[in-house]
């Protein structure tokens, strides 16, 4: 067994894969194993019981919205009752950002990667204030993803058939040289986003109405571009995932209670430790008593090697992790310090175009006492407030040391 | 014939400026006629048609990155698109982690790539990990840590040796290297006299006696107070001999040591001698009767050391006993075998011996020699006190009766791999009235039918009733050579059965690793960055922690993973 080997291999399959967006669908008909009375949901596995309060809420609406219950009571009831399956989305190749929850009729971006054949899948992203992946699940809310699922999903997959899929690749590459770190700063990506899905989307769209309709949503919301690209992510993270010898972290992913990673060499096993809160700053009104604990598949983006493993290309940004462009470079620089390859196409300008860190290597975890960064938004506790902050979380240095142990055990008995 | 040769990679985006800069350097290569490096847009795509760059039947997306060359020949076009990956990844070093302070040695060797040294003093029990870890980037080790094991010790040092590095210490507390002082050292200036010191004070005390006299160091190399052990076998203390003896700057070298293990001893002193610089030698506590061997001289004390050095810098070298140094080790005869009938000159001459021979064996109980498993018979390099009691029981002190001394001489002369006999004839009232008598036709059947060299050192004056002058000539004519001073007759013996200079097992040390100002990476005390940086030198302080945050389960499975991995290569 040679680890470093295995684990050059990982990351290599993770930069060679070329995620692009080919289509909308619905998630029942595209997402393997989808099937009714199933709610996909961020992070590591969880029950009914655990779950937190955001968590809680979408849930709630996913049901309201599936038609499965008609009234929170109704619907508290089902999902307490058992008949209700719950699954983390990476079990199914998709990843959906805090919350995370994805139900059978919902519409959901499919991402291909035709490097190594494989798919991966994220739902759409509605915007900001009152929304599901923040446990909101009032009228307003169910309204618009009905409209984004009957009017905008169609369209958008009718637009992106005109293309042989958007290289959210290159799209990535070229953000991160626009101050863009592809996780919490996706300003420039979504514009670029917006830039190439706006002709598409004219040209497809039954009347003026509609086409403002779709372009004002998508461009209203700097986040618009962050579903696709944690798809892209996840295509690449598992194109990575499964090789044998190699301690490059696939998944890190959290439900809001825990936090939970999994290895290319350890198969489909779950290391997992409560999530921490994160640091950050606060929304006015808001304080760290408000924030749930670190909630979200969009830790993909980190494992890639961006987000805040790139954080040196976004200096807009760094008041989250202190205040002076140098410590960007710096949180970037530390996670080289982690990872076991540099990422062929993201390269970062501020480093002399150094490609960004990426392959998080568990033993250089262990050894360093350094956890990966992680950039994320901070949820309100209570499901349906929404987003209170952001800023930087790491994950338990526990369930790294879990991972080792695993490993050892595996390979070194 | 110009040949167009393309490369599509989709969904590859650079920047603009980084595809001109490709473009530019690929333009630049030997054979290439012209060179285009666009995103494949329709009007990047026109540029290319235009420039004749655009290969027939071409099809591609806007995200899709061409790079088109048109070569002299074919080979030359294949080959610049072979550089391509190369050329991107090239940068102008600038990567804005200069004020960074590097977890790993990794991280600290890509901001510091230059650096040839690296300084750890941290807690022991890490020392050998890190050590281990700079030896295979490349480096160098100033190991002030202290608690690192013997057998740690020497497994570094012998990575060390395969790859033509150093590793001072453990437990080195200083050093002057490339004009910059290590760890506790004083400011010296620089000069042309280099220092080997397996002791840290010694080192210290001669550099400020020399800064004192007016001159300076070139270098000073600590080597650790355990080098010079029979275990370690002076590993460090050879290279850095061998080093200052190719260095252009350092013109006497002077070697500091606690009493070494004989064996390393006779060995690091064919090395110093093998340098052909001036070597002043300070065992402490120990300097043999014969001080001066050739150009190597020992002294009595730590600024004696410094003064004679000093003093060598003015003086040319010895030639004369450049061409006594004959023999090799591989020949066959190799032993000396003194018969001493007077016991002080036998004690005399194992002192003056014991630094070049080895294994030396005497019944004299003389620290640094090894008793001989049987009176009766000899092994190695023996000195005998034949006046001891072992061998007077029964019969007369051999001063007076040389039948016991003639039976062995016979005895050692038959053993074919002896090389040199050495006998003392002491003369004067109450001794043998004719020594020569018995002991000359036994020489010149020795000298007659073996290649044994005998010597013989009379004792005497002219006023003796045997006639000293009669009796050396009936030596010289059986074929001996007669000395009428112990030291004299020592130090022949030690050139001409003094161990030789063996070949280092390893490549030599880069004299580049002494350049001045030393570039070194520090893991540990913050004082010793401080202090690098106070004098000129270039440092990186590290931010060093315990591996595995100190937790000895987790490093275990850590150094196993590794180690499994490491062995399957």
């Amino acid at each position: 067994m040679d680890i470093d080997r295995a684990n050059q291999q990982a990351v290599d399959r993770l930069v060679a894969a070329r995620p692009l967006l080919t289509t909308v669908a619905t998630a029942r008909d595209v997402i393997p194993g989808m099937r009714d009375g199933l709610l996909l949901h961020a992070g590591p596995p969880i029950e009914w019981p655990r779950m937190s309060g955001p968590l809680r809420g979408a849930i709630l609406g996913a049901l309201i919205f599936e038609g499965m219950a008609e009234t929170e009571a109704e619907a508290e009831a089902l999902a307490a009752s058992g008949e209700v399956a719950f699954e983390p989305c990476h079990h199914h190749q998709a990843v959906g950002p805090m919350a995370g929850v994805i139900s059978p009729s919902m519409a959901v971006y499919v991402v291909e990667n035709p490097t190594h054949g494989n798919r991966a899948f994220s739902n759409l992203n509605e915007g900001y204030g009152k929304v599901l992946r923040y446990g909101a699940y009032s009228s307003d809310v169910l309204d618009r993803l009905r409209w984004m699922n009957e009017e905008m999903g169609p369209i958008l997959a009718s637009a992106l058939a005109q293309t042989d899929g958007l290289d959210l690749r290159a799209l990535l590459a070229e953000a991160l040289h626009m101050g863009d770190e592809g996780h919490n700063r996706n300003k420039a990506g979504s514009l670029l986003f917006l830039k190439l899905l706006a002709p598409l989307v004219s040209e497809v769209a039954p009347n003026p109405a509609s086409c403002t309709r779709i372009l004002q949503f998508l461009g209203d919301t700097a986040l618009s571009v962050l579903n696709p690209v944690m798809a892209a992510c996840k295509a690449m993270a598992d194109a990575a995932h499964g090789i044998e010898g190699s301690t490059v972290v696939t998944t890190m992913a959290r439900n809001g209670t825990d936090f939970g990673i999994r290895v290319s060499g350890l198969g489909d096993r779950w290391f997992t430790a409560p999530a921490q809160t994160p640091d950050g700053l606060y929304f006015s009104g808001f304080s760290a008593e408000d924030a749930n604990p670190d909630i979200g598949d969009s830790t993909i983006t980190e494992t890639a090697g961006i987000g805040a493993f790139a954080m040196a290309a976004a200096p807009a940004i760094v008041t989250f992790i202190s205040g002076k462009p140098k410590d960007a470079i710096h949180a970037t620089l530390e996670m080289y310090e982690i990872t076991a390859g540099e990422h062929g196409h993201f390269t970062i300008p501020s480093l002399d175009f150094r490609g960004t860190p990426v392959g998080i290597d568990l033993r250089k975890v262990i050894e360093l006492g350094i956890t990966p960064r992680v950039n994320t938004g901070i949820a309100h506790r209570l499901p349906g407030v929404g987003q209170v902050g952001a800023g930087l979380v790491r994950p338990p240095m526990e369930i790294f040391q879990q991972a080792l142990e695993a490993f050892a055990e595996r390979y070194a008995p | 014939m110009s040949t167009l040769k393309t490369e599509i990679r989709p969904g590859a985006y650079f920047d603009s400026i980084v595809l001109m800069q490709l473009q530019a350097a690929l333009a630049g290569l030997e054979g290439i006629e012209d060179a285009g490096v666009v995103m494949a847009t329709a009007s990047n795509l026109a540029v290319l048609e235009a420039n004749g760059l655009l290969p027939e039947e071409f099809s591609g997306e806007a995200e899709d990155l061409v790079v088109a060359v048109r070569g002299s020949t074919e080979a030359a076009a294949e080959a610049a698109l072979g550089e391509v990956d190369h050329l991107l990844a090239r940068r102008s070093g600038e990567e804005g982690d200069e004020d960074y302070r590097p977890r790993s040695l990794e991280q600290a060797a890509r901001q510091l790539p230059e650096a040839r040294w690296v300084v750890i003093s941290i807690p022991g029990r890490y020392a050998a990990r890190v050590s281990r870890k700079a030896l295979e980037s490349g480096r160098n080790v100033f190991l002030y840590s202290d608690n690192v094991s013997l057998e740690e010790e020497l497994e570094l040092k012998e990575a060390a040796r395969r790859k033509g590095l150093l590793v001072l210490g453990p437990d080195c507390g200083t050093a002057h290297l490339g004009g910059a002082g290590f760890a506790f050292a004083n400011r010296v200036q620089r000069g042309k006299i280099g220092l080997v010191a397996a002791s840290g004070t010694g080192l210290q005390s001669i550099a400020c006696r020399v800064h004192e006299l007016g001159e300076g160091i070139s270098q000073a190399i600590g080597t650790g107070g355990r080098d010079l052990s029979a275990t370690v076998g002076g590993i460090t203390a050879h290279q850095a001999i061998d080093l200052l003896g190719r260095d252009p700057q350092t013109q006497v070298i002077v070697l500091i040591s606690k009493p070494p293990s004989p064996d390393v001893c006779s060995s690091l002193l064919a090395a110093a001698r093998g340098t052909t610089k001036p070597v002043v030698v300070y065992f402490l506590g120990q300097t043999p009767p014969n001080r001066q061997l050739g150009d190597l001289v020992f002294a009595t004390g730590l600024e004696e050391a410094a003064e004679i050095a000093v003093r060598r810098l003015a003086e040319t070298l010895d030639p004369s006993t450049a061409e006594l140094v004959v023999r090799s080790p591989q020949q066959d005869r190799r032993w000396l075998r003194a018969l001493f009938s007077g016991g002080t000159l036998a004690q005399e001459a194992a002192l003056g011996l014991r630094f070049f021979l080895a294994p030396l064996a005497s019944n004299l109980g003389v620290e640094g020699t090894i008793p001989g498993s049987d009176p009766a018979r000899s092994e190695g390099h023996t000195i005998l006190d034949l006046g001891a009691d072992e061998y007077t029981v029964g019969r007369l002190h051999p001063m007076i009766d040389p039948d016991l001394r003639l039976r062995r001489l016979r005895q050692e002369a038959s053993d074919p791999e002896v090389a040199a006999l050495l006998l003392d004839v002491v003369l004067g009232d109450g001794a043998h009235p004719d020594p020569a008598e018995h002991l000359a036709p036994v020489i010149a059947e020795i000298c007659q039918q073996s290649e044994i060299e005998v010597l013989i050192l009379v004792v005497g004056t002219d006023a003796d009733p045997q006639g000293i002058g009669e009796q050396c000539s009936r030596f010289e004519e059986a074929g001996a050579q007669v000395f009428r001073r112990l030291s004299d007759a020592v130090s022949y013996a030690a050139l001409r059965l003094g161990r030789q200079r063996e070949a280092s097992p390893g490549p030599p040390v880069a004299l580049a690793d002494l350049a001045s100002p030393p570039t070194v990476i520090n893991i540990g005390l913050e004082s010793f960055h401080d202090s690098f940086q106070a004098q000129g030198a270039t440092s990186l302080q590290m931010d060093w922690r315990p591996p595995a945050g100190g937790d000895d389960r987790l490093l275990g499975i850590l150094d196993k993973l590794n180690r499994n991995g490491r062995q399957r290569d």
